[in-house]
């Protein structure tokens, strides 16, 4: 693997992240790369599941923000530390996937897509009704939560710092997947699934495995976007726009592919950035947003991935 | 709480859920026909009461003369949903039809929250309602349920019993065999949009004078609609009229006992086990 280019692409991406700001202090930056690293995060694991094995989740965030909430609430009461916590939230998202994945994943095409909504809105409105996590008001962390890190100042770059290895992490995984027999599988699954599971494909253990690694990588996310807000509420943790965003990411940089969704993430990222500063746009964000998928969809199905790939094909032997 | 109480409760749940079951039907059908999840359907339900409040307050017409042109409305819209987003996603895999109504449910969201903001907004509708026992049942229910009942007896007579309707059935069924037995298949599929849509705006506009609404209630509705049809079996309308009246039944049952804040939860809980359990639908076991 590390004689293939895409492993150094991959590394140089993460070595961009991770120095832009730092050099030279730059907070403004770190703070808009933040939700880049996130953006990023979300749509690389979600493209495992959507892009190679063709099942349209329409819940995506549930992962992100349930272990957003684990880590808060484990930071809280309990008081254990930033990584314990951060680790235990996204094990036991990933638990919670496996076993909702064997459960929602018997499920095919838009079945399995109505499903996602239905678990999304049902976990909302679950952790809403749920006093230990403060229902609807949400739970917040004391300001000394920052202080085992160094003070915020400090804590809020080792934050930004392993949001990025977070987000390397995700590339890697999807990277390694895609070319592995698991991922050859999911791919056959997204083809033709009666075909696959005939010539040998396990597919209800295959698709419940991918459901269940791609959740932890966004549950850590999930943490540190909300420890580093020190606030969560159930409205911000399981934003259905973010789920949007994640599909509308995906598409625009080409599903199935590691660096569309990568690229799209960052494209998103920049034009949300310029629409939201912008007079005339920032309340047409979701406008932007459904328009641009609604042309990819009818006009551009592979994505910006499929179209370089078509103007250069010899991309393909550098880009997975 | 009496037995009375209860009773009451769920008949009232029963008159409401009909109304559901009736959005139901319009996404079923569109689902039946052409294998597309039409997941606009929440803005079209928001459409419905939009066009109530916009022609009662501002052209002053009474609440229930609006029915006939929403449901004239909604069929235009719905021919101009199926050029727009549908008709290139016919036979494409269902992720593309997915997304595709997808989108243009964000840009309607999105421009609706830019010009109306999500403020709560309610159709003040004053009908005699029928008292039993200590317990008074809104007129307003009553008809809208009456209302369901005449518009679903239609669609049924509509599928069953004219040359279009069953050349509906037909594309259904087999939409190659349609194609050469004659059916303009294309044009069937447009008219089966467009009649979806229109009873999700018929629908939606009869819920508006139940109940206070915001632009976003749609996503309530459309997952109602889901459930629904989910109980009732996919592309069968009569199953998802039943799938409402059950659904009903439930809200009805269980509002005198837990917060109302719960039943969310519970009807999602009931929809995902359903899906899982019956992915065939709890009515449909007579069809093959």
């Amino acid at each position: 693997m590390l004689r293939r280019p895409f492993f150094w692409v991959i590394a140089l991406v993460v070595a961009v992240f991770a120095a832009a700001p730092a050099i030279g202090n730059n907070v403004e930056l770190r703070e808009s790369l933040v939700l880049a690293t996130v953006y990023i995060t979300l749509a690389t694991n979600l493209n495992v599941v959507l892009g190679y094995a063709g099942y349209v989740n329409f819940g995506s965030i549930v992962f992100f923000g349930l272990g957003g909430y684990l880590c808060v609430y484990l930071m809280g009461a309990p008081a254990w530390p930033l990584p314990v916590a951060l680790f235990a939230a996204g094990a036991a998202v990933s638990l919670l996937a496996l076993v909702f994945g064997l459960g929602i994943l018997r499920l095919r095409g838009a079945y399995f897509a109505l499903a996602t909504i239905g678990v999304n809105e049902g976990v909302e409105a679950f952790v809403e009704n749920f006093t230990p996590f403060g229902g609807s008001s949400g739970l917040y962390l004391p300001v000394t939560m920052f202080k085992p890190l160094g003070g915020p100042m400090a804590a809020l770059w080792i934050v930004y710092f392993l949001l990025v290895a977070i987000m390397g992490a995700s590339l890697y995984l999807s990277y390694a997947v895609k070319r592995s027999k698991f991922g050859l599988g999911l791919l056959a699954i997204g083809q033709n699934e009666d075909a696959a599971q005939v010539l040998g494909v396990p597919t209800r253990r295959y698709k419940a495995l991918a459901y269940s690694l791609t959740a932890f990588l966004p549950a850590l996310a999930g943490g540190l976007y909300f420890f580093k807000s020190a606030f969560i509420q159930p409205s911000d943790a399981f934003d259905l726009t973010f789920s949007t965003e994640a599909i509308v990411i995906i598409m625009l940089g080409g599903q199935g592919t590691v660096t569309g969704p990568a690229l799209g993430a960052y494209l998103y990222e920049e034009l949300r950035g310029w629409l939201l500063t912008s007079d005339t746009f920032s309340n047409f964000q979701l406008v932007i947003a459904g328009s641009l998928l609604l042309i990819i969809v009818l006009f551009l199905p592979g994505g910006l991935m499929g179209w370089l790939y078509g103007r250069w094909p010899r991309l393909r032997s550098l880009l997975e | 709480m009496s037995l009375f109480g209860i009773i009451a409760s769920i008949i009232d749940g029963v008159l409401v859920g009909s109304v559901y079951g009736l959005a139901a039907m319009g996404l079923t059908l569109i689902w039946g026909v052409m294998d597309v999840v039409n997941l606009t359907h929440g803005s079209m339900i928001v459409a419905g009461m939009f066009a109530l409040y916009l022609l009662t307050s501002v052209l002053g017409i009474t609440p229930y003369a609006t029915l006939l042109p929403v449901l004239v409305g909604g069929f235009l819209v719905g021919l101009a949903l199926y050029w727009i987003a549908v008709h290139r996603m016919i036979g494409r895999a269902p992720l593309m039809s997915l997304l595709s109504t997808f989108s243009v449910n964000l840009v309607l969201i999105g421009l609706g929250t830019a010009v109306w903001g999500t403020v709560l907004f309610n159709v003040p509708v004053s009908f005699p309602g029928v008292t039993w026992q200590r317990y008074t049942f809104p007129g307003t229910h009553l008809l809208a349920a009456a209302l369901t009942a005449v518009i679903a007896a239609c669609l049924y007579v509509f599928l069953y019993r004219t040359r279009l309707g069953k050349a509906i059935r037909a594309v259904a069924g087999n939409r190659q065999a349609a194609e050469l037995m004659g059916i303009p298949t294309t044009r069937v599929l447009a008219l089966a949009f467009a009649l979806g849509v229109a009873l999700a705006g018929v629908s939606g506009m009869l819920i508006a004078t139940l109940f206070p609404f915001t632009l976003l209630s749609g996503d309530a509705y459309q997952l109602k609609s889901f459930v629904v049809i989910v109980l009732g079996g996919l592309g069968n309308p009569t199953g998802a009229l039943l799938g409402g009246i059950a659904l009903g039944l439930l809200e009805g049952l269980v509002t005198p006992f837990i917060p109302v804040s719960w039943t969310l939860v519970i009807e999602f809980a009931l929809f995902v086990t359903v899906l899982i359990a019956f992915p065939r639908g709890v009515f449909a076991l007579r069809r093959s």
